[in-house]
């Protein structure tokens, strides 16, 4: 029982983080506060890839002379590298969103949802 | 538009950091092949030292490094490096972006993949950098009168 | 209605929980994604890329292989698409005529 929980924390707290991202979407009025819980969310996501890549007794993807190139010595490096490309699209994807959010308060004077749908109205 | 830190620390501090970080970046970015770093990672910090010195020293002094008009087209210029590699493989007469076919003379297939990986990664870091940039100079610019 | 919604949210973290609990223990090296074939019987990639990579381009990071040589097609298009997400927050954000109203 101890091994499985041990075994499974991880899982469990990504589920927490991803649960945290998805009620500030959801709940929160305030778009700069949903964008904030959209990067909780994608967090939750790159860290459950990462998570699927460890391998116990292993060490990073870098070959070296000692262990050869015998797969079991080393963790995956697939996840790593997707995860990779997937931090750096975040960050830009982050900027194009506050763009649209400086837009947004420039036409509004607001960033509520609920005023923001009162005046498109 | 960032107006100066009035701090003097803050200042100094920044200033002399920034030209270590650009040269930890360099690192990252050419030891890429024998340790963890790459494109990506060098590219960040080294955008990171740029926004460093835009934050403290402000608008005036930052642009003698790095000029607020470049950053856009700095950033195509990354993704045309790294298509052009492909392009160059296929001029060597093999698959785009197939590295082993590289037209440098004198060196294995095997060499010409780890020099084609250096060149790309390069391009990547180019681009990450000028679009780390690019995007916080547009986004503190003047938006509203005050 | 509100606290349909936190229901919903909490029931939804639960049946990830349940889902989590079906997944292999952190670490397994006989986890399906560390396997050298997969299920099916088909070679695993992970594996190939391991075994290969010094020979094929002196190159010992096999993150940094993956990512320019063997995924080159990939890391393309990841970087245009941060090429792109510059120029639209350049185009959203350019300087606009005095009364235009956005």
């Amino acid at each position: 029982m101890t091994d499985f929980f041990i075994g499974h924390v991880a899982y469990y707290f990504i589920v927490a983080l991803l649960v945290i991202g998805l009620y500030g979407m959801l709940f929160k009025k305030n778009f700069v506060k949903k964008l904030i819980g959209m990067n909780i969310l994608q967090s939750s996501v790159i860290l459950f890839y990462v998570v699927s890549a460890s391998k116990y007794n292993a060490t990073v993807p870098v070959i070296d002379l000692k262990f050869g190139s015998d797969p079991i010595h080393y963790i995956n490096p697939l996840p790593h590298t997707l995860m990779l490309t997937a931090i750096v699209v975040s960050v830009a994807t982050t900027g194009v969103a506050l763009a649209l959010l400086i837009v947004i308060y420039k036409r509004f004077q607001t960033l509520n949802e609920d005023e923001l749908l009162e005046r498109m109205k | 538009m960032v107006q100066k830190s009035n701090s003097i620390i803050v200042g100094i501090v920044s200033r002399f950091m920034a030209p270590f970080i650009q040269l930890f970046a360099l690192y990252v970015i050419a030891h890429g092949h024998y340790s963890p770093g790459g494109g990506f990672q060098g590219g960040a910090l080294l955008g990171a030292s740029i926004l460093l010195l835009r934050l403290t020293v402000g608008d005036k002094g930052s642009e003698l490094v790095f000029k607020k008009e470049f950053g856009t087209p700095l950033s195509g210029f990354g993704v045309f490096i790294y298509a052009a590699v492909g392009v160059l493989a296929m001029i060597g007469g093999g698959l785009y972006l197939d590295y082993g076919s590289l037209p440098f003379a004198g060196m294995t297939p095997a060499e010409l993949r780890s020099l084609g990986i250096l060149l790309v990664e390069t391009g990547v870091g180019i681009g990450v950098m000028a679009t780390v940039i690019a995007i916080f100079d547009d986004l503190t610019m003047r938006h509203f009168r005050d | 209605m509100k606290l349909l919604s936190y229901i919903l949210l909490i029931s939804f973290g639960l049946i990830l929980v349940y889902a989590a609990n079906e997944l292999p223990t952190r670490g397994d090296p006989n986890a399906p994604i560390n396997r050298d074939s997969s299920l099916a019987g088909t070679p695993g990639a992970t594996a190939h890329y391991i075994r290969n990579a010094e020979k094929d381009m002196k190159t010992p990071n096999v993150v940094t292989t993956i990512l320019a040589d063997y995924r080159g097609y990939d890391t393309l298009g990841e970087t245009t698409v941060i090429f792109c997400a510059g120029i639209v927050v350049f185009l959203i954000l350019r300087k606009q005529k005095d009364g235009s109203k956005v």
